[in-house]
């Protein structure tokens, strides 16, 4: 058990890990796979391949489109069959390369074996251009381009890299089973990483629920301290159970005692936080010359036939996915990509998977169907509990009367997270993180608005 | 299944709701009513009988034939202001009385201002007070406990009463708190309300309610630190005219007004700092009244007073926001 956590509110949840025994397994490759060309924060990339072309695994099916974008590539062997927009988890028409599959071969130069490389290239270059190569981007969900992240701004100096392995949304174990399964890996991926940021420091953070990761990275570091000096300064931290922990400004509150300020980035203060599946994923760029083309999701849910950890390969359908297990039980009604708490009700099961597809959770009416809204009571448990110590039932009240927008922007509205813990406490079931994300959305629009044009003006 | 339910995150709720909150309150209520019952008998059955029932109807008749809207008694809310004002009121209390404390209390103090989350005060209080002001004949009429179907219940003025008048009439203090014994006052021997009268089945019910997390200690706390200290001054400064915090702690409703009725979430502050703000308010104006007011016990006032200014707190005081001054 430990005592250290973030300082302000949080939630606890039933963490719900009924999957933490599931070993990772690898999933069957389909016969057809969609492959997004938007699967990161930033720009779309642009194909680079056409209708017809043959392509094998790991090849490069597109390119950056800007600076804050990354590579995409083929995570199967075989024919490109169209490239055209397809409705994505929401619905929603995305550009898509739709590829039929045809065996598996992979691109020269990868390595697939499970040996496990503990030597990385001294320069901190080379391990960068690697893993823009490998198109990696944030595996914790948000999925920002992660060579972005590794070069801070100029003037800005990273004190601490912090692995994200709080995994704190309750269902979720695939972290989990990558630090037990792979924790060898994900340790060379945080020397990698704190290599290449130049940092002392590196704390692989995790909840105290998970008391067999924590033993276990403890013990593969101390393993590879041996071997080389180059994993001294990397320690395992183990945190309090409680959600959002795993929230990047809720994280470094935690591991570092700072604070971002508001508008701020973690590196401000000095932190720069990835996530655990995103250093296993530096380790096989830097260590294997592999891409991103596959990533463990959580397939759980109390009235789904099998609970299980896949290795799925980037574009799967989820109808493959789901029939693999046993198919949609009869009872459930919402499928969700990711945890409960931040995650995504899924609205077309013929989607494909993302990089950046954690867990497919599937859960019944009673469990997921909100009750009716009543008055507030003014028990003030939203306040309580959100972790950036905002007012919810205030900005609730603020929204709902309309035209309050300078009110809602001096009560931080922008600052909300969207954890959820707001809506999550509430007794009387008002849906206050509803009508805050409406506000927030506005505020944000007229803040940077003013930002527009006060650089206009300074011009 | 054959549709996907879309909707926003969270996708799952905490087991709290109103009604399980209102639960737990009346629930960390049962022990005192009990005692009370047990101390005062059949008087107190017909009380709080009587104040309950009240509620429940009146709340329901209002929602449906006056405010035309769902009804909310099984919010249990109503079921609340029924005990705590039962329990506020002397077991001698005639039904009529009650039933008119219950009217002002959910007729006028909660539902002309829109129901449970919208009273500015404390409806069992408004309903005591109104009742205080305009009976006070039945409602100085406090009897010392004679026991459940006993006879003998002795009629008697609360201590506080009793030295607020020995003081006027020129009484030592000493001479006037030596008839009260600690063990008489932590265990039900003493003349008030029922709910004034088992200091222990209300801290019982009050450590129920925080061990449930239903409410936070910090105004409980300052209301008691408060009294505690002015009582400490006023009484090491003059002696012989001012009672100490013990005594002060101890009587005149101190534990249930500062358990349940400053504790209410509607009609108390939504920050900590403004929660001990108001805290230290109430202490302070309840020590003033009992000291130097024409009332003997100043604690109905003293919440009362303060749930009017919880609007200006809830202004002033807020919490500490992430990563800003």
């Amino acid at each position: 058990m430990s005592n250290r956590t973030f300082s302000i509110g949080g939630v606890h949840p039933a963490d719900n890990k009924i999957s933490r025994e599931c070993k990772i397994e690898t999933l069957p490759i389909p016969e057809t796979v969609y492959i997004h060309l938007g699967q990161h924060i930033g720009a779309p990339a642009k194909p680079v391949v056409a209708v017809g072309d043959k392509v094998k695994v790991g090849q490069v099916l597109a390119e950056p489109g800007g600076f804050v974008s990354a590579y995409i590539h083929s995570s199967v062997s075989g024919t490109v069959k169209s490239i055209a927009p397809r409705a994505d988890l929401a619905g929603n028409p995305q550009m898509c390369i739709e590829i039929a599959v045809e065996g598996d071969e992979w691109l020269e130069g990868i390595d697939t074996s499970d040996t496990v490389i503990t030597d990385f290239p001294d320069e901190a270059s080379v391990c960068l251009e690697k893993i823009k190569a490998a198109g990696i981007v944030g595996l914790g969900g948000a999925t920002f381009p992660t060579h972005v992240k590794l070069s801070p701004p100029p003037g800005k100096k990273c004190d601490m890299l912090i692995i994200n392995g709080c995994e704190c949304e309750p269902y979720l174990t695939s972290d989990f089973r990558t630090l037990l399964e792979k924790g060898e890996q994900v340790a060379i991926g945080t020397a990698i990483l704190k290599h290449i940021l130049g940092v002392d420091k590196a704390t692989i953070a995790i909840e105290d629920n998970k008391p067999e990761a924590i033993k276990h990275m403890k013990e593969v570091l101390a393993n590879l301290r041996k071997v080389s000096t180059r994993f001294a300064g990397i320690c395992v931290m183990s945190l309090m159970k409680k959600y959002p922990e795993g929230g990047e400004k809720q994280l470094i509150d935690a591991v570092m005692h700072r604070q971002v300020a508001s508008g701020g980035l973690p590196i401000d203060v000095g932190a720069v936080i990835q996530n655990v599946a995103t250093a296993l994923a530096v380790y096989d760029a830097v260590q294997k010359n592999k891409p991103i083309v596959d990533n463990s999701v959580t397939v759980t849910g109390e009235c789904f036939p099998r609970q299980a950890n896949l290795l799925v390969r980037v574009g799967t359908p989820l109808r493959f996915i789901i029939d693999y297990l046993g198919g949609v039980p009869e009872n459930a009604v919402k499928v969700i990509s990711g945890g409960p708490m931040m995650g995504r009700a899924i609205a077309n099961l013929d989607a494909a998977t993302l990089k950046g597809t954690s867990a497919l959770l599937f859960l019944t009416r009673e469990q997921t169907v909100r009750g009716k809204e009543s008055n507030c009571i003014r028990c003030g448990k939203c306040a309580e509990a959100c972790p950036m110590g905002l007012e919810p039932f205030l900005l609730n009240r603020l929204s709902r009367a309309g035209g309050m927008l300078d009110a809602l922007e001096a009560n931080a509205v922008q600052d909300c997270i969207e954890c959820g813990c707001c809506l999550y406490s509430c007794p009387a079931n008002i849906p206050l993180l509803d009508v805050i994300r409406q506000s927030k959305v506005q505020v944000m629009g007229i803040m940077r608005a003013r930002a527009a044009a006060a650089t206009a003006a300074k011009k | 299944m054959n549709k996907l339910l879309v909707s926003p995150s969270p996708h799952i709720h905490s087991k709290t709701s109103t009604a399980s909150l209102m639960r737990d309150v009346v629930l960390a209520l049962l022990p005192a009513a009990i005692v009370s019952v047990v101390f005062y008998g059949l008087g107190e059955i017909v009380v709080l009988g009587t104040s309950i029932i009240s509620c429940i109807v009146l709340e329901y008749l209002i929602t449906k034939y006056l405010l035309k809207q769902d009804n909310t008694i099984c919010d249990w809310s109503a079921v609340v202001t029924g005990i705590l004002l039962g329990l506020n009121l002397p077991a001698s209390t005639p039904w009529w009385v009650v039933f008119i404390g219950a009217v002002v209390a959910i007729g006028v103090a909660k539902m002309t201002f829109g129901g449970l989350g919208q009273n500015v005060f404390n409806p069992a209080l408004a309903g005591r007070v109104f009742l205080l002001v305009s009976f006070p004949t039945y409602m100085t009429d406090w009897q010392i406990p004679g026991g459940l179907f006993g006879a003998d219940a002795v009629s008697g003025a609360t201590p506080l009463g009793v030295i607020k008048e020995g003081l006027l009439g020129g009484a030592k203090l000493s001479d006037l708190t030596a008839q009260y014994s600690w063990s008489d006052m932590i265990f039900a021997n003493i003349g008030g309300s029922a709910g004034e009268i088992s200091a222990i089945a209300l801290l019982a019910g009050f450590g129920y309610l925080l061990l449930r997390k239903v409410i936070r200690p910090y105004i409980t706390l300052s209301i008691w630190a408060t009294v505690a200290l002015v009582s400490l001054a006023f009484s090491l400064a003059a002696p012989e005219q001012f009672t100490g915090p013990a005594f002060n702690l101890l009587t005149g409703g101190m534990i249930l007004g500062s358990c349940f009725m400053a504790t209410d979430y509607v009609t108390s502050p939504m920050s900590i700092k403004g929660g001990i703000v108001f805290g230290v308010g109430i202490g302070f104006i309840t020590m003033m009244i009992r000291y130097f007011g024409s009332y003997p016990e100043g604690m109905s006032f003293a919440i009362l007073l303060m749930n009017a200014a919880v609007p200006l707190l809830n202004n002033w005081f807020h919490q500490k926001k992430y990563g800003r001054a």
